[in-house]
Order: C-alpha cells, then structure tokens, then sequence
C-alpha cells in the first residue's frame, strides 16, 4: 500500500494551511502521515545553523523523503511561500524529491494571492525534479465562508479533481530506495 | 590508550565581557595549554590549521616545534594538516623535521578543510577536495618511504629524482591520521593505507562516527591490516567541568550559547542529547566518555576540545586540571581493563603499508 506525507507551513493555530491539507489529502484517498511544520521550526532553523537535523526533524525528513508522494502547502507570504516552507526545503536531502509527485497547496487573504501557486512554489518543485500535479489549489479566506456556496462548491471541485490527479501519479511512479550517503561507491584504487 | 586535547585556534570575544584576546595572546595561551597538557599528565596536544581570521595557528610545525623544545613527554600532532592545499613536498619536509627535533613525539591529521575560499589562495578548488586528498596524501606517503623519488600527478608539477630532506627520524614515517566527517572515501583512504581515522565526533550526532568508524573499521580488515576491531581509531569529545553539574551549566552556558558553529542554534541541552558534548561534574564526563566505546569499539586516542569559544586561559588551565587529576587517569583504566589483548592500545605502524 502507498503512502504518502503531507507538510503544511501554515502558522496560525488552527491554520487554514492545515485545513486545505487536510482536505487535499483525504481527496487523494491515500494514507498519510502530516506534519505541521511550526512543531518543528526551531529545529530547521538549528539544522541550517549547525548542519545536523534533530532526531525530531531528522524522522520528519526521512518521512518525506520516503513517502510515494507529498502534499506541500503553505501560507502565502509577501507574493511567495513562508520562509518556513522554504526552509524546510533547504534541509530536506538533496535528491528526495527527484521523481516524487507532489501536490501543491496554498492559502492568502484573498485570490489575488493564488499565482503564488505558479510563480513560487511549481518553479521550486520543478528545480528539486519533482513530478507536479497540473491542478494546485489555492484557498482564499472567501473560499472558507460558507455564505457562498458557489465559491465553496468550486473550491470542493478542484481539491476533488488535485486529488485524483495526485492519487493517478502515486500510483504510477514508483519510489527508489533513499541512497545511503555512508556506503562507499567507489573502488580506492580507481581514485588513485 | 592516549589522552589529550586539540584545539582550533579561534580568537572568540568572552562573550562575558566582550573581550577577544589578540593574535599574540591566544597564540602564546595556545602554548600555554600545551605545556598544561603535559604538566596534568595527558599525552597528546593537536593544534589545527587555519588561513583565515578568527583563527591563529596558519603554521602547525612552527608551533609545535616550540612546544617539543619545551616539553618531554607531550605528543605533538595536528587536526587538521590541510592535504589539500598543502604542497605534500612540504608537508613532508616540515614534519620530517619537527619528528627530529622532538625526537619522534610527533603524528600528524590530515584533512580536506571546509571553507571554498581558502583553496584558491594556495592555486586550488575545493571542487577537487577529494582528489587533491588522495593525490597528495599518496605522494606524501611515497616521499616518506622512499629514497628518490619520481613521480608525476595531476596537481602539482612532477619530480624527478626527488630526495625530501630529512628522512624520517630512524626511517619511520610520522604516524598520519585521516580525519573526515563524513566522507566515505576518506574512510577508504585511512583504510587502504592502514593509517588511523580521527572522527572528529564534536558537532555531529554519534550515528554519524558510527557509520563512518563502522566503514573504516570494515574496509581496514579488507585491505588485510588486521582484523576491524584492530584498526586504529581516534575521537574528538567537548567537556565542561565543575564539581557540582549545575555549576558546570550555568558556566558554560554563555559561551555554549555564542561559540562559533553551534550558537545562536539549539539549546545546551538540546546539543548535548544529539552530540558527545558533555557539560556536568567529573563523573558525568566520565560516565559519557566511557559510552562512546559502545558505538566505536575500543579506541587508541580521545581529544578533548577545551579552548574555545572565549573560554579564558584560567578556566582552561582549570579545566585541563580536574581532566588531568579526575578524569583521564580513571578513563586509562577504565579503557584499558575492557579492551582484549589484540587489540593495539596506542597508534602502531605495525601493519602500515
């Protein structure tokens, strides 16, 4: 069976980033485990300053870096993803995306926010050699307000139709093994 | 087994009063360090070597020459000796020399160096890190062993007929350790040579040295040098002491809180669960110390870091005391009584190719 990890950078508690991941990956309809990376931002931050991840955000890492697929989201932040988000992304080893699918999630005050899905976040998948899912989502305070079911009902169907895209990847591409950054890879008389 | 301390170098303001030392005094305390090595009864002082500011110590063998004229006993070794950026016709000559005069209490570390903008300054690129250690480290190793010399690599230019002046002191080479972090083909190296491997331990999780030691250990027996738990291993470990732990920790918290490399990031306590630093009384540290072998196997050589971050010297003197009077002599014990016969109890060349 597949599995797939979910990380959210929202801040706020409770988070609306959380919220739309929560929801993207009950579409995908595949078991998850997620993590809100406020639980562990202090220790991305010392993982960035001594070069070393905790013990805490090293599983964290190897969950994702493990996962058949993963559901990125983010609060948006001055046009772009958290500082946070792209944190993590700096500390998570090098290769772990390379050939993952991902779906893209983000949230802002209001839609005017929503390129941060095109111009932000699909350029940073698409470096770290991710497999991006055509649809992302984008969730603006509006789309919450249950005053407007037209714009509820909307938000419904593309977190419907991400999911499945997603959950179609998952299911295609299948995940190699995490290269083992101790194993020797070369024969010592070939170096000389 | 060998007990001793090794230091980096750094100028670091006390960051309880704000002072730095200058150049001068951190480089006459370095010495001072060194003599209060011997004087407590540890074996081996280690200096680093750096080329840029805030670190003193750019020229090892001159320092270590100085200390060997004023101590009997102490072991005078590096960690690191750049064999990167080093020409390895130097290396040679300069630490053939400093073996004669301190009538062979000399080894040496080699290591890569970390920072991209010091190779350039000695006409190289960190990009061929790994090939400059094993070019140079091979030719060093033949200068060293034979007579003349001819010999032609990729990054420096050939010799012909080349004698390094002085031979070795009685024809044994210094003993040379391979220190790296976390590359495999260092491991390979110090393997395939029979030569030692330092982890450097201090600012890593232990499940790092464990994989590196492991590997190192695993390839030593390949190359036929002896059985794994034969190979010659060395650690780094971080301490400060006081009677009372607690007094231990509220001490060293203001350096532990600004040092280089680690501050400003997690807390003291955080860093000393993930890595081998040990702040509390004298039995904690031994108690800590003691465990590493649980995860490396017996070992041949522990230096402890003990001047940095601003620490003044009178701390450290005091510090070197309670690890020279408290600790090691019941640390050589305690090693000694667990580890089995065979395997060797100090560096050896014995088996070195």
């Amino acid at each position: 069976m597949k599995r797939i990890a979910v990380v959210t950078a929202g801040l706020g508690q409770p988070s609306s980033s959380r919220l739309l991941a929560d929801r993207l990956s009950a579409a995908s309809g595949l078991p998850a485990d997620t993590f809100e990376l406020r639980d562990t931002a202090h220790d991305v931050v010392n993982h960035l300053l001594t070069g070393f991840p905790s013990s805490k955000l090293q599983a964290v890492l190897d969950n994702v870096a493990d996962a058949d697929g993963l559901i990125a989201v983010t609060a948006t932040f001055n046009a772009s993803y958290s500082g946070l988000f792209k944190s993590f992304f700096d500390v998570l080893g090098e290769g772990a995306l390379v050939d993952k699918p991902v779906l893209l999630g983000a949230t802002g005050g209001t839609a005017r926010h929503s390129l941060v899905l095109e111009h932000a976040m699909r350029p940073l998948f698409s470096y770290l050699r991710a497999v991006v899912t055509p649809t992302a989502v984008f969730a603006a305070s509006e789309d919450w307000a249950g005053a407007s079911a037209s714009l509820g009902g909307a938000l419904r169907a593309r977190i419907d139709r991400a999911g499945r895209e997603f959950a179609d990847l998952v299911q295609r591409y299948e995940q190699k093994p995490a290269g083992d950054p101790f194993a020797l890879t070369m024969n010592f008389e070939d170096l000389l | 087994m060998q007990f001793g301390i090794f230091t980096v170098g750094d100028v670091t303001p006390d960051p309880t009063t704000g002072v730095a030392p200058t150049e001068h005094e951190r480089i006459k305390a370095m010495v001072r360090i060194a003599l209060k090595a011997e004087e407590v009864g540890l074996d081996v002082f280690a200096t680093g070597e750096h080329h840029n500011p805030p670190f003193v110590p750019s020229s090892p063998t001159t320092m270590l020459g100085y200390i060997a004229a004023r101590t009997e006993r102490l072991q005078l070794s590096t960690a690191t000796t750049l064999i990167t950026t080093n020409d390895p016709v130097k290396i040679a000559e300069d630490y053939a020399m400093l073996q004669h005069l301190a009538d062979g209490r000399v080894d040496l570390m080699l290591g890569r160096g970390n920072t991209g903008p010091v190779y350039p300054w000695f006409g190289q690129d960190i990009r061929n890190g790994i090939a400059l250690a094993i070019e140079n480290y091979a030719l060093l190793h033949k200068l060293w062993r034979e007579d003349v010399v001819d010999w032609e690599g990729h990054f420096r230019t050939p010799l012909q007929s080349f004698t390094s002046t002085p031979r070795p002191l009685d024809g044994v080479p210094p003993f040379v350790w391979h220190g790296s972090i976390r590359s495999p083909e260092i491991a390979e190296q110090a393997a395939y040579y029979g030569d030692g491997f330092f982890a450097n331990h201090i600012f890593w999780p232990a499940s790092h040295t464990q994989r590196m030691v492991g590997l190192y250990r695993e390839r030593f027996e390949h190359y036929g040098h002896g059985s794994a738990d034969q190979a010659i291993v060395g650690l780094g470990g971080q301490v400060f002491m006081r009677k009372n732990s607690q007094d231990a920790v509220d001490e060293f918290r203001p350096y532990f809180d600004n040092a280089p490399v680690y501050g400003h990031g997690p807390s003291l306590e955080d860093f000393s669960a993930e890595t081998p630093l040990t702040v509390g009384s004298p039995q904690q540290v031994i108690d800590r110390t003691l465990g590493f072998r649980e995860y490396v196997g017996d070992y041949q050589r522990q230096l402890f870091l003990m001047d940095h971050a601003g620490l003044p010297l009178k701390t450290v003197l005091e510090q070197l005391d309670i690890l020279g009077e408290e600790v090691v002599p019941v640390l050589r014990k305690e090693f000694d009584a667990l580890r089995p016969a065979h395997v060797p109890a100090t560096p050896v060349l014995a088996g070195a190719r």
